[in-house]
């Protein structure tokens, strides 16, 4: 089991662009510890700003700076920096095209029992609705780096959400297929399509194998990119399958679930499920509880998937 | 300085017409700035010929909706053309919107939700430390405005980082739309207030008078260790006594009668800095 979270693994990127670029900063709010950001302050405290816990600040900090050149990254809790920052999102970084990097540390339900002021499963659907936000969810630390070190090339603000905890990796080390705003074929198959971002990605990985073992022929798709969707790589995948079945981390509104099923209703309808947390706060759990409790893991989207086909 | 005290004049008229073309705009508080812009950007090392320099002040208009103002005070730096700006402000596919948009030449940032200028202006001010460049920051924001908290966010950070480089303004022309801003959200002692951040404060007692202001600009550029937040004591609807000191006149609309009693007004006014 990996033992590295994502979010170390975007610290270590970084640090390497600093190095390299004095014009890289990163700017925390109370959130370096949680970010992994430590040892970046540490090593660049002069590409380091420190805003206190004041994340409509953070963001709008961040704005300033891209607007006089700067790579900002800002990295926050998502539950607050989707949310408590949303405006400075919309106004500061989108509509005034600044160069800023929203980072959502422990997204999604990575903060557990510490419940829904925490957790951030609107993060997806309220950053997608902004124009000219892009939408990014690696689903694991190899992902994140090829991820990281594509943003760092270009000028335009986006939003990336990343774990807390380490996840498995879905990459092998020297082998991780990436291109920045297309969907990677984790698998090819014949029956069902299986469409995933972030940590959902293994366990949809999973119910493919799982599936393969009753002779069920399930493709997979690791939709990292949320927005720009790859509605080319999505509509490749999903020709003449039965089936499309989405999974995310999320609420069930407005997420990859909803953007995947507008794409295949309008250009190849056919049945499309979406799996996603509850309209509901969630049940007190790690996220590995939470997750077995909603049937977000293999066996569980598997069952899914073995039940669609027979109905 | 008479040149600049009677521009300010010749220029509400244009805002007056921006906004009776367009058919809407925040005219109460275009008025109570105009002195503030005016002085501001007669002393801001910025040019259409070097709007893109990285060494070029910058102005972010925290208090957007006096965008109007800002058209007016652009135009006459030669950054727009103010008979283009009246032709089509507000008008249907116009660039020239009710708010500042930073397409346009000069505008660095677009704003219109309140409470965000001053920390876009700490990043801008940080950004200036961090490359070792003299540019000097500046925003204007409006007092209803500082209800809104991210201001005091931003309040702490440039004092806690003690950004000497960056120059806050307050027109301070005491109504909001809903009337009286001390019965709306009670500012109490703003002076005070902004000292507690660690700001050096300067109270203009007049801040429609180009004299005070450029006084106060000075010493903020005088002022080290600590950035400088100016009150800018004004008046909002300046220039009529038909619109001065009424809330009702935050985003009145003239009708024909009014555009030509305001318009007479402006002009008696300029002619009488003459005499002063």
């Amino acid at each position: 089991m990996n033992k590295i979270p994502n979010r170390a693994e975007m610290c270590e990127v970084l640090k390497e662009a600093a190095a390299k670029d004095r014009d890289v900063v990163v700017l925390c709010s109370d959130s370096r510890g949680s970010g992994s950001m430590t040892s970046f302050a540490e090593q660049f405290p002069e590409q380091f700003v420190e805003v206190g816990i004041a994340e409509q600040d953070l963001v709008g900090i961040a704005a300033g700076l891209a607007s006089c050149g700067k790579k900002a990254f800002a990295v926050s809790p998502a539950s607050f920096i989707s949310t408590r920052s949303y405006e400075q999102c919309k106004v500061d970084c989108a509509y005034s095209n600044t160069n800023v990097k929203l980072i959502g540390i422990s997204g999604g339900i990575s903060y557990g029992a510490l419940g829904m002021s925490h957790h951030s499963a609107q993060d997806i659907a309220a950053m997608s609705a902004i124009p000219g936000m892009r939408v990014y969810l690696p689903s694991d630390r190899h992902q994140t780096r090829k991820l990281f070190e594509a943003l760092l090339q270009d000028r335009q603000t986006a939003y990336i959400r990343v774990g807390r905890n380490p996840v498995e990796d879905v990459y092998e080390e020297g082998n991780v297929p990436f291109e920045m705003n297309r969907a990677t074929v984790l698998r090819e198959g014949a029956d069902v399509l299986l469409v995933a971002c972030g940590e959902m990605v293994k366990p949809v990985q999973e119910a493919a194998e799982r599936l393969s073992w009753e002779g069920i022929s399930a493709a997979v798709l690791d939709m990292y990119c949320v927005k720009p969707l790859d509605r080319e790589g999505l509509l490749k995948a999903a020709k003449g399958k039965k089936l499309v079945v989405t999974a995310e981390e999320h609420a069930p509104f407005g997420g990859l679930g909803s953007m995947v099923a507008q794409v295949i209703s309008a250009e190849d309808p056919k049945r499309v499920i979406n799996l996603a947390l509850p309209d509901a706060p969630v049940i007190t759990g790690t996220s590995k509880e939470v997750f077995a409790y909603y049937g977000l893991t293999g066996e569980g989207i598997a069952e899914t998937v073995r039940k669609a086909l027979e109905g | 300085m008479y040149a600049l005290k009677a521009k300010a004049y010749d220029l509400r008229q244009d805002v007056l017409d921006i906004i009776v073309s367009g058919g809407g705009g925040h005219i109460g508080g275009d008025m109570s700035c105009m002195e503030i812009m005016l002085t501001l950007y007669s002393r801001m090392n910025i040019t259409p010929e070097t709007q893109n320099d990285p060494d070029r002040d910058r102005f972010v208009l925290s208090k957007g909706h006096c965008v109007e103002t800002l058209y007016a005070v652009l135009a006459d730096r030669g950054f727009l053309d103010i008979e283009e700006v009246k032709a089509k402000f507000s008008r249907f596919g116009s660039e020239y919107i009710g708010h500042p948009h930073n397409t346009l030449p000069g505008i660095e940032m677009n704003s219109g939700s309140l409470g965000h200028g001053l920390s876009v202006c700490v990043g801008m001010a940080l950004a200036g430390r961090m490359d070792g460049r003299k540019y000097r920051v500046y925003t204007l924001m409006g007092d209803g405005e500082l209800a809104e908290g991210s201001v005091w966010e931003a309040l702490m950070a440039a004092g806690h980082y003690r950004l000497d480089n960056l120059c806050a303004v307050v027109d301070r022309n005491h109504l909001q739309i809903s009337g009286n801003t001390e019965d709306v959200m009670g500012h109490h002692d703003l002076h005070a207030r902004f000292a507690a951040f660690d700001w050096h404060v300067i109270d203009v007692a007049d801040g429609n008078d180009a004299d005070q202001l450029n006084a106060a600009f000075d010493e903020a550029e005088r002022t080290k260790g600590r950035p400088t937040i100016i009150i800018a004591d004004t008046v909002k609807g300046k220039g009529s006594a038909l619109m001065e000191n009424k809330a009702s006149w935050h985003h009145h609309l003239p009708n024909a009668e009014e555009y030509e009693i305001i318009s007479r007004e402006l002009k008696e006014r300029k002619e009488a800095l003459l005499h002063e």
